[in-house]
């Protein structure tokens, strides 16, 4: 067992520190070669991959790179640089721990790579870049650890592929290397060890106590539909006062706005609330963050940006407003109330309308019952393939045996044939393409066996575009006035193109009104007192997990609801009386007339992807036996559909390979698939992100990524790109996967009630907001009215 | 086919959804900013390399306006090509075809600041060109009269779309639209449009149809 330096042990001891039983295995197996620690938030996980790098250094002081960290925020990166300094200056260790990300100096970035730290703390993107340049291999030549922080978040993303890829060419480099993950609750335990690779062993801290987690009794029964959880409000500002600071999550940047605006309008006795998302600018974030740290906010509203593990002082409740959608989430949520081990973190549930009561009942008993979900993530995804592959050579030739050999020794690609390898890099060779246009502008050519870059200068393009976080087109939002205005953070261009002057929006808690757009920035005043338009800016929309959705079909079949409130469980016993609640292994279809039109609602329980998908597929093929739908709306357990003629039977309706065809034909214009497109191109090396800069500048010369998707599906419909896009489209926002698993579920048992009218759970479908439009020629005829209307406007004929 | 039919400098006109335009009278089709071979040309700087099929894309489309309008002449008006070379480096089967549309009919190549001097391809090379009252060059220039340009890639925005469009400003200036598969478009508004219109200007999107709206709504 490795030891503590002696000077490290009384710097602890004089603190009243004592290492967890963890913290002491993970000095035990500092000799592995590969070990996931799982332990909950606030146990000391951090500590407890670094102690075998302190003690390791302390004996041993020689220059040269020892431990790398690696963590998904900078600001992480940041935060651990400082808490980590404590013991080892306490202790008077000679150990020289940077930290490197975007921010860090050019001139200290050279520095770091001619005279590496002893600990040096990144990114997987600078990571990803450090391997790019030549000097590699003797940067990490002596790399001896590599520490891998909140490897669950990394784990569910392109950014955790491209990490491991990245784990996979450090252990060629230096062959010693012994790999640590560190890991906050998951479900799946062994997968995630597989994930980090080297053979881990998975080393389970004790879990802590039980949370105390409860629904916020808001007097007033949650509104029908919608989200927001505006109706809480007196409630949640309530709780606020009665804790020291409480962070209130909501599951998009667009209700946490909402919400925060309406909290302030209520907040008659002045608390100090503050709003924090990744929309907003970096200043206005820095701000609350520093606020935050010297405990001067009683509450921050707040997204997914807050989920990572930062020591954010001293929180003592959280609250979920709406429907957590995914349990492990929540879990790790509710883990940010009391950062301190062994004390039971607090929070509150707020079910934002009334079908989320139910979820978050189920969400409730999940928690309790320890039952954590996930989706499986699939294979490596090939665009990450790509650009590692382009990285590569950058760094230097390569033989395609080796790097093959290298690669199916991460973890996400264990599986990856030969073939599949080989047609990632003829795409990133040649292009791939069925015309051979490139044979003499080839990207990397192949001499003497080995694959190298035709044209050195090509390394600074692959470079800057290394990375597979692809954010949206955002457009800054600023303040209209005199020196450049007030930078407020950013929208997305779709949002802001849908923007006339005089809408107004809210972002960073105020409304602001739309005054033009100038260059590359939306340009806005302040407008106190109106209500704001819209906001609709980002915010991915998670789906409910599977086994979250299992749990709530479970609950309603329960018969009796001692637990839900009684508006709730009164609900739920109407819709059976007046027609049936949906069962684990049945489809439940209710066809109705209202309001003039006729209805099909069909709860197929697969997340809201997957029910968008499902409307699109059932209206064309309504469409094609005359059943003439106009639209659909979903949400994450139903889809509603309205059109003229009543839906009598099903025949065949819900036949998967009829669906899949259906697919296969929509699925291919769809803007859906053009995004994924877009992504997978830029992450692949296909075409360059566009830097704010740049853009601006040659507007002209840079054209739609949609016009090379409708090339290369016009001209080589076989193409590498394509097929990512189709596999990367199945898993992600079209989400055909869970349709599929739905009817495997339901296996043909598939009901329809004919009712005379509305039913108690349809009902509330009819108040969503997002109604689709089934539309063929409708565009171009509201184009030419617009067009008219314009015209006739201005005067003109 | 929809096209938007104007007058223009005593000229009568039809825009094209394409974004070609049309003068039936005089028997002329001008097509602005083709950039064939622009895929080659990224590639050929190390570049990422794109789906080499735009200039056949091009000419498809090319080939449907040719069919259409049955023109005598057809004046290119400048960056027809991406680059000086990329005439050269044109794949045979794209440069064959180009050379079957050019068969029988007077073609101009006007000069663009991406292809500014002869190539390897046929037809007739000039700086810029004047026919019917009409004055053709790639650039539009601050006092022209009766102008007809290219260059800027235009678009404009209607009903939450963006398509490529002509700018129409009095008898003054006429702005086309970008014909080429890979071009991007500069939105209206972009202060350099703004200077060149004036208050009347009128906009014509293109796309399954044409349609007109006022500059200062686009």
């Amino acid at each position: 067992m490795t030891a503590l330096p002696p000077a490290l042990s009384d710097w602890f001891a004089a603190q009243g520190w004592q290492l967890h039983p963890h913290q002491q295995a993970m000095l035990a197996r500092a000799e592995a070669a590969s070990t996931l620690l799982i332990a909950p938030t606030g146990g000391g996980k951090t500590l407890a991959g670094f102690l075998p790098s302190l003690a390791e250094i302390a004996a041993d002081p020689r220059p040269g790179l020892h431990t790398l960290y690696i963590s998904p925020l900078k600001a992480l990166a940041a935060d651990i640089r400082r808490n980590l300094r404590r013991p080892v200056e306490g202790a008077g260790l000679p150990i020289r721990i940077e930290d490197r990300s975007g921010d860090t100096s050019q001139t200290q970035r050279r520095r770091q790579r001619a005279d590496p730290p002893h600990i040096l703390l990144t990114t997987p993107e600078s990571l990803a870049l450090l391997l790019s340049h030549e000097d590699a291999a003797r940067v990490f030549a002596g790399l001896r650890r590599v520490v891998v922080d909140e490897i669950h978040a990394l784990a569910e993303s392109k950014r955790g592929d491209q990490l491991m890829l990245g784990l996979a060419r450090l252990q060629v480099l230096a062959p010693g290397l012994r790999r640590v993950g560190l890991s906050a609750t998951v479900e799946d335990p062994a997968a995630l060890a597989r994930f980090l690779g080297g053979g881990a062993e998975v080393l389970l801290a004790d879990p802590g106590p039980e949370p105390d987690i409860t629904m916020l009794d808001t007097g007033a029964p949650p509104p029908w539909a919608g989200g927001g959880g505006r109706h809480a409000i007196p409630a949640i500002l309530d709780q606020v006062r009665r804790h020291r600071t409480t962070l209130i999550f909501h599951n998009t940047r667009a209700q946490a706005e909402i919400f925060f605006h309406h909290l302030w309008l209520a907040n008659t006795d002045n608390l100090p609330i503050a709003i924090h998302h990744g929309s907003l600018s970096r200043e206005a974030r820095a701000r609350v963050e520093a606020a935050m740290v010297a405990g001067q906010l009683r509450a921050v509203v707040c997204t997914g940006t807050l989920d990572l593990g930062i020591d954010w002082g001293d929180v003592d409740l959280v609250i979920q407003v709406g429907a957590p959608r995914n349990v492990k989430r929540l879990v790790q949520r509710i883990g940010r109330a009391n950062h301190r081990y062994n004390a039971p973190s607090k929070a509150l549930l707020v079910p934002a309308n009334r079908w989320e009561v139910v979820e978050c009942q189920a969400a409730l008993e999940a928690v309790r019952a320890r039952d954590l979900d996930g989706e499986p993530r699939g294979p490596g995804p090939r665009d990450v393939l790509c650009q590692h592959i382009l990285a590569t050579a950058c760094a230097g030739p390569f033989t395609a045996d080796a790097l093959y050999a290298e690669v199916v020794t991460a973890g996400p690609y264990a599986g990856l044939t030969r073939r599949d390898f080989d047609a990632c890099l003829t795409f990133c060779a040649t292009g791939g393409y069925a015309l051979r246009a490139y044979d003499r502008w080839q990207r990397l050519m192949l001499r003497d066996g080995r694959w190298r870059l035709r044209d050195p200068r090509s390394a600074a393009v692959i470079r800057q575009n290394l990375g597979t976080i692809i954010d949206s087109e955002l457009l800054k939002v600023r303040l209209k006035g005199r020196g450049g205005g007030v930078p407020l953070g950013e929208v997305e261009e779709g949002f802001a193109a849908s923007l006339t002057p005089g809408d107004t929006f809210l972002i960073g808690g105020e409304v602001v009104r739309h005054e033009g757009l100038r260059e590359m920035t939306v340009e806005v005043s302040r407008s106190p007192g109106r209500e704001p338009k819209v906001a609709v800016f980002s915010g991915t929309k998670f789906a409910t997990s599977t086994r979250l959705s299992e749990r709530i079909l479970r609950l309603l079949q329960a018969g009796r609801w001692p637990d839900l409130p009684a508006h709730t469980a009164e609900w739920l016993a109407l819709q059976a009386e007046v027609s049936r609640l949906p069962a684990p292994d049945r489809l439940l279809c209710e066809s109705f007339p209202h309001e003039g039109r006729e209805h099909l609602c069909v709860y197929g329980f697969a997340g809201r992807n997957a029910q968008a998908t499902l409307g699109l597929l059932l209206t064309r093929r309504m469409e094609a036996r005359g059943l003439a739908p106009l639209g659909f709306v979903c949400t994450d357990h139903a889809t509603l559909i309205w059109g003229l003629e009543p839906v009598t039977r099903l025949d065949g309706l819900f036949d998967a390979e009829d669906l899949r065809e259906g697919l296969e034909g929509w699925l291919a214009g769809n803007a859906v698939m053009k995004r994924t497109f877009r992504n997978a191109a830029i992450i692949a090396g296909l075409i360059e992100r566009s830097h704010q800069g740049r853009r601006k500048s040659g507007r002209q010369a840079a054209f739609s990524s949609d016009i090379l998707y409708d090339t290369l599906r016009r001209f080589d419909p076989g193409h590498l790109m394509l097929d990512i896009t189709r596999e990367e489209a199945m898993r992600g926002l079209v989400d055909f996967s869970r349709i599929e698993a739905m009817l495997a579920r339901v296996r043909g048992r598939i009901d329809l009630v004919r009712l005379r009218s509305v039913t108690p759970f349809a009902a509330p479908l009819f108040l969503e907001p997002g109604r689709i439009p089934v539309q063929g020629q409708a565009q171009e005829r509201l184009a030419e009215a617009a067009a008219q209307r314009l015209m006739a406007a201005a005067g003109l004929t | 086919m929809s096209g938007y039919a104007f007058t223009f400098a005593g000229a009568d006109l039809v825009a094209l959804p394409s974004g070609g335009l049309h003068w039936p009278a005089a028997r002329l089709l001008v097509v602005a900013d083709l950039h064939l071979g622009k895929a080659l040309r990224l590639a050929r700087r190390g570049g990422g390399l794109l789906p080499p099929y735009e200039t056949r894309a091009t000419l498809m489309k090319l080939d449907a306006d040719l069919a259409r309008t049955d023109p005598a002449t057809v004046l290119c008006l400048g960056d027809s090509f991406d680059d000086l070379e990329a005439g050269a480096e044109l794949d045979p089967q794209d440069r064959d075809w180009l050379a079957r549309q050019m068969a029988g009919r007077f073609w101009i190549w006007a000069e663009g600041n991406h292809d500014p001097g002869p190539g390897v391809i046929g037809g007739t090379h000039l700086a810029e060109w004047q026919h019917g009252g009409l004055h053709f060059r790639h650039i539009a220039t601050p006092g022209g009269a009766a102008e007809v340009s290219g260059h800027y890639h235009p678009k404009a925005r209607l009903a939450g779309q963006r398509r490529p469009c002509f700018l129409i400003d009095g008898d003054r200036r006429l702005i086309l639209p970008a014909y080429g598969t890979y071009t991007g478009g500069l939105a209206c508004g972009d202060p350099a449009l703004g200077a060149l219109m004036g208050p009347g200007a009128v906009a014509v999107v293109t796309g399954a149809r044409c349609l007109a709206l006022p500059y200062s709504a686009a």
